[in-house]
């Protein structure tokens, strides 16, 4: 396994990456830092995988924004391949190619153009069309590589990415093999829609986002929404942990945290009661049933 | 380091989790890149490299806190409890949390002052005292004896049992309740700079709680009541690791990952855990179906497609298209025992047959004790799969004499009462273990019933060498079945079911 040469190491510590995230407005915990520093050291992508809306599309936002590095993102969907994923002629310029060689013998000046010298022509990078993958292995600045939602991928597509997360080259029969000229830092996301399979998730570091712990979220709450009070961020992250624990169809996220406190801020609340609470509860939960569920639950103090 | 690093792996693959060699070696570099003596880094990097399914995440951490366990001469068991109160570790000199059992006392501390300072521990939340309230606990309560082969369970068990957390949460809630509803200030209980409550109820004017505070404050409390547990357990742990060592620790309290429990002997924690992990097994089913039905082999010319793209080849039909052909969806009808020892089978059946309901173009449920009754209707009217499930349990009319399983019967009524319904459209689950208590068996249903319907299989909880001994008449339904197949855990119901389409 030749790869391309590691560079230098873009972080020195585990501290440095939640500092720099923390910058950047991502509050991370240990663990999370901890897997994006290793992944700088050993070189290899990490897999994202959790809830919608814990932060996973956000944490590779953050972490280019941290390192002043341009984020090349590539979106899945069922049917992308590999014209939208890796590379593609541009068969339109090469005909034009062809018709500019063609008059050209027309007019009679230049001398016919033999098959083998055209096809190498037609075939050379002028004619590339480089799609985000390649493009993240040929930059020469610093990239973060993003791949969102790769379980919407069939899983016979899935394979069209391993040579470049594994090996961070990319083979074109006609050009031969691009080889990274640096290690981009990778980011697959995940909704765990489907398993995926083996053969990437050994190529990967995998980490788990959850629901935050109430500091961190109440950091989160702080760092995210601008005219927050200590008193209310850490009243909402209560509320929306409590609203956790019930047995809910879809439990609130951390975007939908998020939202509900700039909900609350723009309505001027400074403290949540019940009836705010219940007359909210619309911006964290999108089910009728989990919503009724939630304000019989806030209303109802149990037991004791 | 290599060496505990290869014992913890191969602790991990006994435990069910695939764990390949490219992956421990990247384990390997990956700890040479962190300070070994930071525990948590340790943990996070090991979790990275090795463990790829968050399903398989508590398997991990079992192994991990027995491999990777503080280990020191404190933790020795068995002898001299009494000191067990001098080694708190860094509890705050000045406080006055500070436990009543100072160095060199060999009086040991009494439970009363064990559970003033959990009362005081969980009121203020302080990490500190909470850990050495759960070092005296397990050194007071548990009663742990060296060399004596008892899983950890019962020590935990022992040990909450005196803390009688329970009570101690009321207790907490009352006095919160009582001092905000007072209008009083802290009390002198509390002048530590927490007003009553915790930080809940920080900065509030006083006044009769509001069901919403009182909420929040009881989650909080619980909260730290969880937190007591875990280093409850951890203490235990660190214990009988000390004792035991720990491979053989490891090997006791292996837990199997949610997919690999068996249904007939899940605790109900596992049930827990296998609840949630059925959620996402039945999106990733419905998905796989949904696309296996979709890429199956085309069908007939798609002549509007085909001139359409001949356009762009200036009329020449290069690239002929063709249409996705329809397949009949199946018919489900799913007949399930619910006594007590397939209760939890059959739910789990249910649960999964409904959440892929898309996937069929009809499903018709049935259950049955010694009677049998149509429940496909409480489907229908449920919001919630697991309401219905939940449903179905209460309101179903399924015991005709006695309530002990009688097959024969259920099958016959069955029969009697919906048997002409069934059309060569339906495929027929049957669900149980086939002990009919020594009833008739009527196996002449099933075979009418293959008859009339595409396929019938039966579907047993119970491990393929229990067939057929004591009451159980599988053998006599079996043969008229176009197959029987062992579903124990959830793996093998998943399985099943994708083969079933």
């Amino acid at each position: 396994m030749a790869g391309p040469e590691k560079g230098e190491p873009r972080f020195a510590s585990v501290d440095e990456v939640r500092e720099g995230l923390a910058a950047a407005g991502y509050i991370a915990d240990d663990g999370l830092s901890g897997v994006v520093y290793l992944a700088d050291r050993l070189a290899k992508p990490i897999l994202v995988e959790g809830p919608a809306g814990t932060g996973k599309t956000e944490l590779a936002k953050s972490t280019a924004c941290f390192l002043g590095a341009r984020l090349i993102r590539l979106q899945c969907y069922e049917g992308l391949d590999e014209a939208k994923a890796l590379y593609e002629w541009n068969y339109k310029k090469q005909l034009l190619r062809i018709q500019v060689e063609r008059e050209a013998e027309d007019g009679g000046g230049a001398r016919p153009v033999g098959w083998e010298s055209l096809e190498e022509d037609l075939f050379s990078e002028e004619f590339l069309l480089t799609r985000p993958l390649l493009e993240a292995i040929r930059a020469s600045d610093p990239v973060v590589l993003l791949v969102d939602e790769i379980d919407r991928l069939e899983i016979e597509t899935e394979a069209l990415l391993l040579e470049v997360l594994s090996d961070y080259q990319v083979s074109i029969p006609e050009l031969g093999t691009i080889r990274a000229t640096q290690i981009p830092l990778v980011f697959l996301t995940s909704n765990n829609t489907r398993e995926l399979s083996e053969a990437l998730k050994r190529r990967c570091l995998f980490l788990h986002l959850d629901y935050p712990s109430l500091e961190r979220e109440r950091a989160i709450v702080l760092a995210k929404v601008p005219g927050v009070t200590d008193e209310l961020a850490d009243q909402v992250a209560r509320i929306v942990r409590s609203l956790r624990s019930l047995d809910l169809k879809k439990h609130p996220s951390i975007s939908e945290t998020i939202d509900w406190a700039r909900t609350l801020v723009l309505l001027g609340i400074e403290a949540v009661d019940s009836d705010t609470a219940r007359s909210t509860l619309h911006v964290l939960l999108k089910h009728r049933s989990d919503i009724e569920v939630a304000a019989k639950e806030l209303a109802v103090a149990s037991g004791y | 380091m290599l060496d505990v690093l290869t014992g913890f792996v191969a602790e991990l693959r006994q435990a069910g989790l695939p764990v390949s060699v490219a992956e421990e070696a990247d384990a390997a570099e990956a700890l040479g890149h962190l300070p070994l003596e930071d525990r948590q880094a340790i943990k996070f990097a090991l979790g990275a490299t090795l463990v790829k399914s968050a399903n398989h995440w508590r398997a991990f951490d079992t192994a991990f806190e027995i491999y990777f366990s503080i280990r020191g001469p404190q933790f020795s068991v068995g002898h001299d409890d009494a000191s067990a109160g001098t080694d708190l570790g860094p509890v705050p000199a000045d406080g006055e949390g500070r436990p009543p059992s100072t160095a060199g006392t060999l009086e040991p501390v009494t439970p009363e002052e064990i559970a003033a300072m959990l009362f005081r521990a969980l009121h203020d939340g302080d990490q500190v005292l909470l850990g050495a309230v759960a070092r005296l606990a397990v050194a007071r309560f548990s009663g742990m004896e060296a060399g004596r082969p008892v899983g950890g369970t019962y020590y935990l068990y022992r040990t909450l049992r005196n803390l009688d957390l329970d009570g101690v949460l009321a207790r907490l809630v009352a006095e919160a309740r009582a001092l905000a509803g007072g209008g009083a200030g802290p009390s002198d209980a509390t002048t530590d700079g927490e007003a009553p409550g915790g930080p809940v109820l920080r900065g509030r004017r006083p006044g009769r709680l509001t069901a919403l505070e009182e909420r929040l404050l009881e989650d909080e409390y619980q909260a730290r009541i969880d937190e007591l547990k875990k280093e409850i357990e951890a203490e235990i742990r660190r214990r009988l690791v000390a004792d035991r060592g720990a491979e053989a620790l490891a090997r006791s309290v292996r837990k199997p990952l949610p997919e690999d429990v068996e249904f007939m002997h899940a605790t109900r924690d596992e049930l827990e855990a296998m609840r949630k992990a059925i959620q996402p097994l039945t999106r990733k089913l419905a998905t796989r179906l949904a696309r296996k039905r979709r890429h199956m082999r085309r069908g007939a010319l798609d002549f509007r497609s085909t001139m359409r793209h001949s356009l762009s080849y200036g009329g020449v039909p290069v690239e002929p298209r063709f249409k996705h052909p329809k397949q009949a969806k199946p018919e489900i009808w799913v007949i399930a025992d619910i006594s007590g020892s397939v209760a939890a089978f059959a739910r789990f059946t249910l649960h999964l047959v409904y959440a892929i309901a898309s996937q069929f173009s009809k499903v018709r449920s049935f259950v049955f004790i010694d009677g049998i009754d149509e429940v496909t209707g409480i489907f229908d009217r449920s919001d919630t799969v697991t309401e219905a499930v939940h449903r179905v349990n209460l309101e179903a009319d399924v015991v005709w004499v006695d309530g002990h399983s009688d097959y024969g019967h259920a099958l016959g009524v069955f029969y009697e009462r919906w048997g002409h319904e069934i059309g060569p459209k339906a495929s027929i689950l049957l669900l149980g273990d086939a002990r009919n208590n020594y009833h008739a068996s009527q196996a002449w249903v099933v075979r009418e019933l293959r008859h009339r319907a595409r396929r019938v299989y039966w579907l047993n909880p119970e491990p393929r060498s229990y067939w057929g001994s004591g009451d159980s008449i599988l053998e006599q339904y079996a043969q008229y079945c176009d197959a029987a197949y062992e579903c124990r855990n959830l793996r093998q119901l998943e399985a099943f079911v994708e083969h079933l389409m």
